[in-house]
């Protein structure tokens, strides 16, 4: 937290003149117990019209140098804490775009982004309370101590004795809140869970007659949140009448060591009253510091974990400059793995095993396996997205290590297995690909791609606007449309990773008609769930739980290969060639046609 | 006419609240009187405190005796002052927390009687926000309105009656000035209503690309795109960053406002109560008194204007529970007796009609007797409704006309329970329950021993990827399936079913998402299930549909053609052509 407090640096004056405003302000407040007593004592022991006028006045005008001195506080909170607040999400963003695959994989994207949304506002708002409050509550109840001392000291050692206590009662009852809190946010967690478990499930539920014990089971647990909640209301119930009995107590004792002294002649009537007034000055003040407190400890929480995110070490390195003797071309490129083994972090077991294989410039090599297999690993070790744990991978002779980031990945077209596109236009999204690519270039691509038609039928060609998520175009669409993105920087490697699961099988055949005949000859990888994509491909690599149970070309493997055959036999049942089923892209169980 | 509408159904929900409430109602008595008795001893205790204050009037001139006895009955009030609000906090808490209890549990219980046509209508996440979110904040405005309204009621007619029974001109000075902290409040929420809607649109705006960049944060790692959406994030951050100082800066102006108006009123009360001192009206102990009221007096004006903002709020939360709670629901078959649990699976369709809204006609007139063994595939395009037969088969949905027979029965005539138990039903969108793999297999039938659950899970070919799960059959899933793959989940919802074996199935079969090895194990499950049973299979795959005994083909939502693949194909229909554009190449 206090590294991330650093980026306040940058609003320095704004930090310092913020709260220094803030003590004015206080320091006013002090002041008006004083003129009261004077009031009292001055204006009507001695029946002085005109003095309790002016003295009136004199209140008037501290509550508006106070009003003006606060707006200015709260102008320059706000400045400092929403410019500290733009500053680190700027830098959060930059700092996630240079971690790795596998250290997305172990943060997650949903905590990514509570981290820099929800975890930043709160940091935010508490960055500009602290600002505010932080230094006023303490200073207004010292202050007022202070001020009883230079009233009366013997009477001000009440004050003394009752601070402590009354700061040891309202954070004790704060901070023993808080784990209690927790504990009904998880049970009401459990509560929100039964809930949705019975919404998503409930066909099956009803299916299967549970709904008695579902019911069963949702009481059970929301006793236990009502429970926990009754709980913490009993103890958090205790504070203000605590604090009440105890100010109250404090009150008397004040007023009778007032009596004491008043009656030596050590102090006056009004004197007493001012003593009073601090006295509920400060409880008030006690409270707020303490809910601020309350407050601040789950913002430091969240700033610890924005903290997290930035102390993360990119896991990988890329050296800045390519060795000597590194090929530049980029003609197509030759790929080898030697004895490739992955394991994924936390992960129990291997996700791949020992694998070797070559690939010439422009070969084409088929990936097929089971789920599970390890084809998306496999290939995912190319560009580098994840680094093997054992042996090595090499693109063109060349350790991939040993390549400077944007060397490797720029030789590499990438198709996910998921067809991301981005908010904007078709001719944006394609220009991932390459930023300086000319509209022919992009024509080419999308020919190959078989998405040319389809872009042209758009209104605006290339200018149509992709919706959020490519929700404005079909899952055939989007597909192809990534595969032309990969098409846009004429890659030396293209790597489609079950990338044409959407198309039919026409357009799946013209699509692979098309890559081969690609003037620059990339190196093509095809990783696919099925045969039929791989039956021509120069060599198809067969995957059966992390390991490689196959190699070689399509009639080899029928006749050696027993996953590879079973396989294709599930496929390829019966006489008929192919066994892409009748609305094949499944319904939704909806019920909402 | 707008606001009578609101007035009225805002009634309409307060009668249903108090309805609610009225279970506790002693309890509620108990927390008024609480709250009337401690708030009077708390005006008592600052006036107790003048009055001690003119005991001590000068050197010598300190009435000792009298100061003693009032010292006393201030701790003692206060003492028994605590007493009371603790009381009354547990009390009010109780009853919040009770009634929210009340209202969520009587929520879940009618979504288990809403009939699906309502829940496939509505989004999940909307319904659990009504049970959870919405009754949350409905029980935090109760509670603030309990231990706030009344007290802050209280306080200051309270108040106002000692302030007048005191000095009823110093007491008109703060009864006239105190309302306009609400107005200074009132201005600056009005002002800056639109400053914070254009903060959140832009934080809308922001949250939206941090969502699509950390999500494909791996696209754009692989197209080396990080500085360009960098850019793009910069732009919007420095714009929220613009929106968000106005909005924070003018909303924080509130409480210098309102503290400036109570400074002006404080002022204004030392002024008129030292000069009726000086006339002799009033003493100094008694100016002090008045002064602890002021502030006493405008604390409950701020914070119950903050209640009712928040009673507001949560009224309208609490009617959406209610609108929830307040759906019919599905017709009680309590009455009903039982289907046989040996049904021999004849399932006749006697001239049913049915549609999801009644403008768009579905299924119409559409008869079909199933013989028991048989296997029936519904084939058609994407998005035909072949669910919707599913839908009428296991009684989510009430035909509209006609009625569905099994073993002769109209199924209306016989609980939905004991429908359902005869049916074995496996979707292709799995659905499973946080819980150990055990509880998920034997969910159908929780008295199934050892053997029987490892024997339905090796029918169902899951056997050897749950023996490989760190804790085998123990294996506690997150919800929804959490890690296992989509293959996976449906071969444990197969093993589910293989437990208790009905004598109908009801079997949707998997599509491209899954890898063609493990389809084949659950093509095989399903082989095996099928065995002379009645079944209805959504069907995707060739060999299924040609090994059925009667293919129902459907399109937009109708039965178009029924028979067997030979008949269908030399009709040359529509399922010719289906076939055809899939099938052959």
């Amino acid at each position: 937290m206090r590294k991330l407090l650093r980026h306040l640096s940058h609003y320095k004056k704004e930090s310092i003149l913020g709260p220094l405003f803030k003590l004015l302000e206080a320091l006013l407040e002090l002041w008006v117990p004083l003129v009261v007593a004077a009031i009292i004592d001055r204006g009507i022991a001695q029946g002085d019209k005109g003095c309790t006028v002016r003295l009136s006045l004199l209140l008037a005008g501290l509550g508006v140098v106070g009003l003006v001195s606060s707006v200015t506080a709260q102008y320059f909170a706000a400045k400092a804490a929403v410019g500290f607040g733009e500053r680190v999400r700027h830098r959060l963003f930059a700092h996630i775009q240079t971690l790795s695959y596998s250290q997305i994989d172990t943060i997650g994207t949903s905590t990514l982004i509570t981290r820099m949304t929800g975890d930043m506002n709160q940091v935010q708002g508490s960055v500009n309370m602290s600002l505010r409050l932080l230094l006023r509550s303490p200073f207004v109840v010292f202050g007022a101590m202070i001020m009883a001392f230079t009233v009366d000291r013997q009477a001000a050692l009440v004050f003394a004795v009752t601070i402590p206590l009354l700061s040891a009662v309202v954070f004790g009852v704060m901070l023993a809140c808080i784990p209690l809190y927790r504990r009904v946010q998880e049970k009401l967690d459990e509560v929100l869970l039964t809930v949705r478990e019975n919404l998503v499930g409930v066909r099956v539920i009803r299916a299967f007659r549970k709904e008695e014990d579902e019911r069963q089971r949702f009481r059970e647990r929301h006793a236990s949140l009502t429970g926990a909640q009754e709980y913490v209301g009993k103890i958090a119930a205790l504070m203000n009448p605590v604090t009440y009995v105890i100010i109250n107590g404090a009150v008397a004792v004040l007023i009778y060591v007032g009596a004491l002294r008043v009656d030596q002649g050590l102090l006056t009537q009004g004197e007493v009253v001012a003593l009073y007034n601090y006295m509920s000055q400060i409880l008030v003040e006690l409270i707020k510091l303490a809910s601020l407190i309350i407050g601040l400890t789950k913002s430091v929480a969240c700033g610890n974990r924005i903290q997290a995110v930035l102390d993360m070490v990119p896991d990988m390195t890329f050296p800045d400059k390519a060795p000597e003797g590194m090929p530049s071309s980029s003609d197509a490129a030759a790929i080898a793995f030697r004895g490739v083994g992955l394991r994924y972090a936390g992960a129990g077991d291997h996700a791949l095993r020992d694998i070797t294989f070559t690939a010439s410039p422009g070969d084409t090599i088929g990936v097929i396996g089971g789920t599970g297999a390890g084809k998306s690993s496999l290939v995912n070790l190319i560009p580098r997205f994840y680094d093997a744990t054992e042996g090595e991978v090499l693109v063109d002779g060349v350790n991939v290590k040993a390549y400077p980031k944007a060397a490797l990945r720029g030789k590499i077209g990438v198709v996910p297995q998921k067809a991301v596109l981005f908010k904007g236009s078709i001719r944006e999204n394609l220009r991932w690909g390459n930023p300086e690519a000319d509209d022919d270039t992009l024509y080419q691509a999308l020919e190959a791609a078989q998405a040319a038609e389809f872009v042209a039928g758009k209104e605006g060609g290339l200018d149509y606007e992709i919706a959020q998520g490519g929700k404005n175009l079909s899952g055939g669409q989007r597909q192809r449309l990534t595969i032309a993105r990969a098409l846009v920087r004429r890659p030396a490697v293209l790597i489609l990773d079950d990338s044409a699961s959407a198309l039919d099988y026409a357009t799946d055949a013209a699509l692979r008609q098309a890559l081969r005949n690609l003037p620059y000859r990339p190196t093509v990888f095809i990783v696919s769930q099925r045969a039929a994509s791989l039956l021509h491909a120069d060599k198809i690599l067969v995957l059966d739980d992390g390991q490689m149970v196959g190699m070689g070309r399509h009639e080899e493997l029928l006749r050696s290969c027993v996953v590879y055959a079973e396989i294709y036999a599930s496929q390829f049942r019966g006489e008929d060639d192919l066994s892409v089923g009748i609305g094949k892209e499944g319904d939704s169980y909806a019920g909402k046609e | 006419m707008q606001g009578r509408n609101n007035a009225s159904s805002n009634d309409a929900v307060w009668k249903k609240v108090l309805c609610r409430i009225g279970v506790y109602r002693w309890l509620l008595a108990l927390s008024v009187g609480l709250a009337g008795v401690s708030t009077a001893l708390t005006l008592w205790i600052p006036l107790l405190a003048g009055h001690a204050i003119d005991c001590v009037v000068a050197r010598g001139n300190v009435d000792f005796v009298t100061l003693r006895g009032i010292l006393g009955k201030i701790v003692l009030s206060a003492a028994v002052t605590a007493a009371l609000q603790w009381l009354m906090n547990t009390v009010n808490n109780k009853i919040a927390f009770e009634v929210v209890r009340d209202i969520r549990t009587e929520a879940f219980e009618k979504i288990q009687r809403l009939p699906l046509r309502y829940l496939d209508a509505h989004a999940y996440g909307e319904i659990v926000s009504r049970v959870i979110s919405d009754a949350d904040q409905f029980g935090d405005g109760l509670l603030m309105g309990f231990t706030q309204f009344f007290t802050g009621v209280i306080t200051i007619l309270g108040t106002l009656l000692f302030m007048l029974r005191i000095h009823a001109g110093i007491a008109a000075v703060v009864v006239v000035m105190t309302p306009l902290s609400l107005v200074v409040a009132r201005f600056i929420a009005t002002r800056t209503h639109t400053m914070f809607r254009l903060q959140s649109e832009t934080r809308g705006e922001q949250t939206a690309l941090i969502d699509e960049m950390m999500n494909h944060q791996k696209v754009v790692q692989a197209f080396g795109h990080e500085e360009a959406s960098l850019a793009d994030f910069d732009e919007i951050n420095r714009r929220l960053s613009a929106c968000s100082l106005r909005a924070t800066f003018f909303s924080s102006l509130t409480n210098p406002g309102t503290r400036f108006v109570n400074n002006m009123v404080y002022a204004a009360v030392t002024l008129a109560g030292a000069l009726a001192a000086i006339g002799g009206s009033i003493t100094p102990g008694v100016l002090a008194a008045f002064l602890s009221y002021v502030n006493q007096y405008t604390k409950p004006f701020n914070e119950i204007s903050g209640v009712m903002t928040e009673l507001q709020n949560s009224l309208a939360c609490a009617e959406r529970v209610f609108d929830l709670i307040e759906q019919p629901a599905q017709s009680s078959d309590e009455t009903l007796p039982s289907m046989s649990e040996s049904v021999s699976g004849q399932v006749t369709l006697d001239h049913v009609s049915f549609s999801y809204v009644p403008q768009t006609r579905l299924i119409e007139n559409f008869c079909l007797d199933v013989k028991p063994g048989q296997r029936v595939a519904i084939v058609g395009p994407t998005g035909c409704g072949k669910t919707t037969l599913i839908n009428l088969l296991m009684r989510f949905y009430d035909v509209d006309d006609g009625a569905i027979r099994v073993d002769g029965e109209d199924i209306r005539s016989v609980t939905r329970a004991s429908l359902r138990r005869s049916y074995g039903m496996v979707l292709q969108e799995t659905w499973l329950r946080q819980g150990s793999i055990r509880e998920n297999i034997t969910m159908g039938k929780p008295d199934a021993d050892e053997d029987e659950m490892i024997a339905a899970a090796k029918a169902a070919h899951a056997h050897s990827f749950i023996r490989r799960l760190p804790d085998g059959y123990d294996t506690v899933i997150g919800e929804d399936g959490g890690s296992l793959s989509q293959g996976q989940k449906q071969l444990l919802c197969i093993a589910r079913v293989m437990l208790c074996l009905p004598p109908m199935l009801i079997l949707d079969e998997a599509t491209s998402s899954i890898d063609t090895r493990t389809e084949g194990k659950i093509q095989d499950a399903f082989g095996e299930m099928m065995k002379g049973r009645t079944s209805f299979i959504v069907a995707h795959r060739l060999s299924t549909i040609r090994d059925a005994d009667v293919i129902l083909v459907m399109k937009d939502g109708h039965v178009t053609e029924q028979g067997r693949h030979e008949t269908l194909l030399a009709q040359g229909g529509f399922y010719a052509s289906l076939y055809n554009s899939q099938f052959a190449t």
